[in-house]
């Protein structure tokens, strides 16, 4: 039985995208046959993300609606071994996902596969609630600022009242909080919201703090997961965040501030 | 208790009181049969309280229980009779229907113009809102209530762990937050002025007892992350340190 795991956060631009290809990147690099499926139609950017938007010809909504079937749309990885991707359409907006169609696609899906991703599109509507409605775990993506943590709680709140977990009334969804583009010297100087602030206003248990990073920037403009960039932090944070996420214990990196160095100060780094 | 096949449980239900000023049984129903007539829908299996509470003259059983047949004919559900406390009659117990205490009822002018332009009336139906008092029920929630939630207890609330910025926690009694409280919380929302709000840390952007509120702004300078609760005291809400 595969477990879905949905990438959501209310807010956008926080980095749902980033974090649902290195954590689904992360997953298939462990051995488990994992897909990401792309819920933001008409906005879709996992695949550029992944550096496959060349390869894409179906899509999930073409799927849902019988036009191509689930092997003519996935689209598998070329660089990490049992990852596929599910992109979502361009041309469509989100009223073209239905509980049905969707639940369809995720039933065959999880008979092929261990691990669902669904990269959920920004906002609490019909595609945010799609996306998570049918998850068993939720990756929640915060920035370590008030708007940010603010719709992260609400996305809490609509996790725990609208998905088919909640209406069933069977165990709630399990919670994870990711905290992306963390800068540490912006936290000690006051201007950002600390790890502890952000724990104590969610109360959800931390999987990863991912250090702001240039090396995520560079990874989306050339199209490869920021996990593959082990020399980066980012990338390592990301490695963590997955091993916490398969249940193992590890001490969170990156969150001091960095004293440079003699001949980093000499160098100007 | 649910192995004992029912549940006993508190119910307010809006009844309908007849109350007498005059007794003649034809005149009462005659005037009772027109009414009635005018809005049907309304008075279909209505449950009646039949008051006597304000007659001068004593009544007897047979009249009563008369008035009680004839009143069933026409389709009511008489529930109850009430009188003065005063003159409780000695045959009370002879009639089928329960003779109810003379509660505190709020009358409330009815929205049908039912009672209009009849003043030598000798029948008057008013719509009243029976209170009784019902079982309070405990409200005790163990997930933090999240921005844009709304909860509403119909007794306490209990919440063992946080209230959001963003969210709302309301209250016909006392609210307690055993965990910080960042949203707005309500407590006495029907008007008991006793209510209180507990918590362990008052962040609140709004609190209120029985409409009488408070914000954010106005809770920073008295005390502010500590556990607090907050009082109604002669009509001007206080917040005390716990």
């Amino acid at each position: 039985m595969a477990k879905i795991i949905v990438v959501t956060s209310g807010k956008g631009g926080v980095g749902k995208t980033t974090s649902s290809a290195a954590i689904g990147t992360g997953i298939a690099l462990k051995g488990f046959k994992t897909v990401i499926i792309d819920f933001d139609v008409g906005l879709r950017n996992l695949d550029l993300i992944m550096g496959c938007e060349r390869r894409v010809v179906y899509d999930f909504v073409n799927v849902i609606n019988k036009e191509a079937t689930l092997t003519q749309a996935l689209i598998k990885d070329k660089r990490t071994k049992d990852l596929f991707i599910l992109p979502a359409s361009q041309t469509r907006d989100k009223d073209a996902l239905t509980i049905e169609g969707v639940q369809t696609v995720l039933e065959d899906l999880a008979k092929e596969f261990d691990y669902i991703i669904c990269d959920s599109p920004a906002g609490i509507e019909k595609g945010a609630q799609m996306a998570l409605y049918f998850a068993d775990a939720a990756i929640v993506v915060t920035n370590p600022e008030v708007s940010s943590v603010r719709d992260s709680d609400r996305i809490l709140g609509i996790l725990q009242s609208k998905s088919k977990r909640a209406e069933e009334g069977r165990e709630p969804i399990e919670e994870h909080l990711l905290l992306t583009r963390y800068h540490p010297e912006r936290v000690a100087l006051g201007e950002m919201l600390s790890v502890s602030d952000v724990e104590d206003i969610l109360a959800v248990p931390l999987i990863g703090v991912i250090p702001e990073s240039e090396a995520v920037l560079k990874a989306s403009n050339q199209g490869s997961p920021v996990i593959l960039d082990v020399e980066s932090e980012a990338g390592q944070a990301y490695v963590d965040a997955v091993d916490r996420l398969m249940g193992e214990e590890k001490p969170l990196r990156f969150l001091d501030v960095q004293k440079k160095g003699f001949f980093k100060r000499l160098l100007g780094g | 208790m649910t192995d004992s096949g029912f549940r006993l449980k508190g119910s307010v239900v809006t009844t309908v009181l007849l109350e007498i000023q005059a007794f003649s049984l034809n005149s009462i129903i005659a005037q009772l049969k027109n009414k009635i007539e005018q809005v049907p829908h309304f008075f279909n299996q209505a449950p009646v309280i039949i008051d006597i509470t304000k007659m001068t003259q004593e009544v007897t059983y047979e009249e009563l229980n008369g008035l009680v047949i004839a009143v069933g004919e026409l389709g009511l559900g008489v529930i109850g009779w009430r009188c003065d406390a005063q003159r409780v009659p000695e045959w009370r117990n002879q009639l089928s229907i329960p003779l109810l205490p003379a509660s505190k009822t709020r009358p409330i002018n009815p929205p049908a113009p039912i009672v209009a332009q009849e003043h030598n009336a000798d029948v008057v139906v008013k719509t009243v809102v029976e209170e009784r008092l019902v079982p309070q029920t405990t409200k005790v929630i163990a997930k933090p209530i999240r921005s844009g939630q709304q909860v509403y207890a119909e007794g306490d609330l209990i919440i063992l762990t946080q209230v959001s910025a963003g969210a709302e926690v309301l209250a016909d009694g006392n609210i307690h937050v055993y965990g910080a409280l960042r949203g707005r919380a309500l407590a006495g929302v029907k008007g008991d002025t006793n209510a209180r709000i507990f918590c362990k840390s008052m962040e609140a952007e709004l609190v209120s007892i029985a409409g009488n509120f408070m914000l954010s702004d106005g809770l920073q300078n008295i005390i502010w992350k500590e556990s607090a609760q907050v009082l109604l005291v002669e009509d001007s809400l206080e917040v005390q340190s716990l």
